[in-house]
């Protein structure tokens, strides 16, 4: 068995849910397990919809790997887009992602 | 009254049913929630069943919440329950069992059934529709090289279902009754497009197609699709030519219906209390006039916010632009709007490469539809020219040398 690790959701009026998982899955799953709002992931995780969008605190978008060409173009015409914009569905959990903290857009579209 | 003491039954754990019951915890709801499910596994990802990506699907679908959430959540999942019907007017629901359940609130979400054929020889073992896990399992098992898989029936299902079985190594004819791929869904640019795909993945594809039943081999098996006036031979027939509301329990209950259960943009029925969502409603879709049926689980889970929004006075959630996708071979499509309403269609990209959109506008050459092919780029630029009603002229458009980013700006300025 692994030792949990903790991920922090923020919604946009700042409040954090912390929430405890296996480091395996992605971090959309880890949401929707958690039921952690502002995520809504209609495709269920095949970087069609980004309806999973967030924003990856800067300490630690740098530690994540390069997203790939579909998740790149898909956040690149996103709206509310940031440079630390990444779909959650796409970010595998890994035990060094133990800490995490995004923060959720205030709309998925 | 303390609002603890409500009681919500959702009737359908697809995906929009299954959303209700998880929003409204979200949202802070702590009264009493009942989903019920008619079939025996536990809620699943339906789209995965037509699609290769899954070949564990058969035995392990991908399921849409773990087990345990349901009683973390303290959602009450009762699983291989059918409702035999509703009284809106004691706010009463009435299992098969005998069992009687109060609702202060009522969702039904219980999505649509695959339209079967008529046919001599429909009813062999060996033809069936695809919509729910069982249907996938049995596929699933003998999609093998050198069998001969017929698709009834040129949509989605039709061709998710033959990338499935030829990435499986099986032989597949789809046979369409219209000139067409993709008459309900797609515009004519990118259907034809896909159907040329798919021949070239070694798919059989006949259209203008009169289907007249399936012949029995001596031991009872199917042999033969009958088409024309002549006999294919074939292991396997699945029917993909479109499904219906499943209406019934609204019918019964005296609910307005009209091809599906009309509801509002809250999802609110005729019948007080009694809401519907997803694939089983006629709904509003502003800024476009008329009501749809549309089938996808954006629209569903889009109803389920709407839904929750209404019974626990929130905010209604803004309204969303209709999008669906279909993954096909290594094929990514993403549809944004109704291509139905456009007047004219513009093509962006590079066709031969497999990565372009065709856009579909009005005769005032407003954005109404996008369809993208590997180009997610492309997707999400329409779904915010469509939302913005952006005019855009269509030989800029179609320019691929000219940034979407450069259009995009252009039209807002």
């Amino acid at each position: 068995m692994t030792d949990k690790i903790q991920i922090t959701f923020r919604d946009p009026a700042g409040q954090e849910n912390t929430v405890s998982v296996e480091p395996r899955g992605t971090v959309m799953e880890a949401a929707v397990m958690n039921n952690v709002g502002g995520i809504i992931a209609e495709c269920g995780g095949g970087c069609s919809c980004a309806t999973c969008h967030v924003y990856v605190d800067p300490e630690w978008f740098a530690a994540l790997p390069e997203p790939d060409p579909t998740e790149s173009e898909l956040v690149e015409f996103l709206e509310d887009a940031r440079p630390c914009s990444r779909l959650s569905c796409q970010i595998q959990l890994v035990p060094e992602l133990d800490g995490l903290t995004v923060q959720t857009p205030d709309q998925q579209n | 009254m303390s609002a603890e003491r409500r009681h919500v039954i959702v009737v359908g754990a697809g995906h929009g049913g299954t959303a209700v019951t998880a929003l409204l915890r979200q949202h802070g709801y702590a009264g009493r929630i009942t989903l019920l499910s008619a079939e025996s596994d536990q809620p699943y990802h339906r789209p995965p069943l037509s699609k290769p990506s899954t070949v564990a699907t058969a035995a392990t679908p991908e399921l849409l919440r773990e087990a345990e959430f349901y009683e973390i959540q303290n959602i009450d999942l009762r699983l291989g329950t059918t409702v035999q019907g509703f009284d809106a007017k004691t706010s009463s629901v009435t299992l098969d069992s005998g069992d009687v359940l109060a609702y202060d609130a009522l969702v039904l979400a219980t999505g649509a059934r695959a339209i079967t054929l008529p046919l001599p020889g429909a009813d062999s073992a060996q033809v069936r529709t695809l919509r729910n896990l069982g249907d996938a399992r049995w596929l699933n098992s003998r999609l093998c090289p050198g069998a001969h898989l017929v698709i009834v029936g040129a949509g989605y299902i039709g061709l998710e279902v033959a990338a499935l079985a030829r990435s499986r190594g099986a032989e597949v004819t789809i046979v369409e009754g219209s000139s067409r791929a993709l008459g309900r869904s797609a515009g004519s640019d990118m259907a034809q497009w896909l159907t040329e795909y798919h021949r070239s993945r070694g798919t059989t594809i006949i259209l203008d197609a009169v289907v007249e039943g399936f012949v029995e081999g001596q031991n009872g098996e199917l042999a033969a699709v009958r088409i024309n006036g002549e006999e294919l031979a074939c292991d396997l027939a699945v029917i993909g030519v479109g499904a219906r509301a499943r209406t019934e329990l609204a019918v019964e209950a005296g609910l307005l219906c009209e091809g599906g259960v009309v509801v509002d943009d809250h999802g609110r029925t005729s019948a007080r209390s009694v809401y519907a969502i997803g694939d089983m409603t006629m709904r509003p879709l502003a800024p476009f006039s008329g009501l749809f049926r549309l089938e996808s689980i954006p629209s569903a889970t889009e109803q389920a916010r709407q839904v929750v929004a209404d019974f626990l006075n929130l905010p209604a959630p803004a309204p969303e632009i209709p999008w669906f996708w279909s993954d096909q071979f290594d094929l990514k499509l993403q549809i944004a709007g109704l291509p139905a309403l456009g007047q004219k269609a513009v093509v962006r990209g590079d066709l031969g490469a497999a990565r372009f959109a065709v856009y579909h506008l009005d005769d005032a050459d407003h954005v109404v539809a996008v369809e993208a092919m590997n180009s997610p780029g492309d997707f999400i630029a329409g779904k915010r020219f469509i939302a913005d009603a952006t005019v855009v002229h269509p030989d800029l458009l179609g320019d691929a040398l000219i940034p979407l980013k450069t259009l995009m700006n252009r039209a807002i300025a």
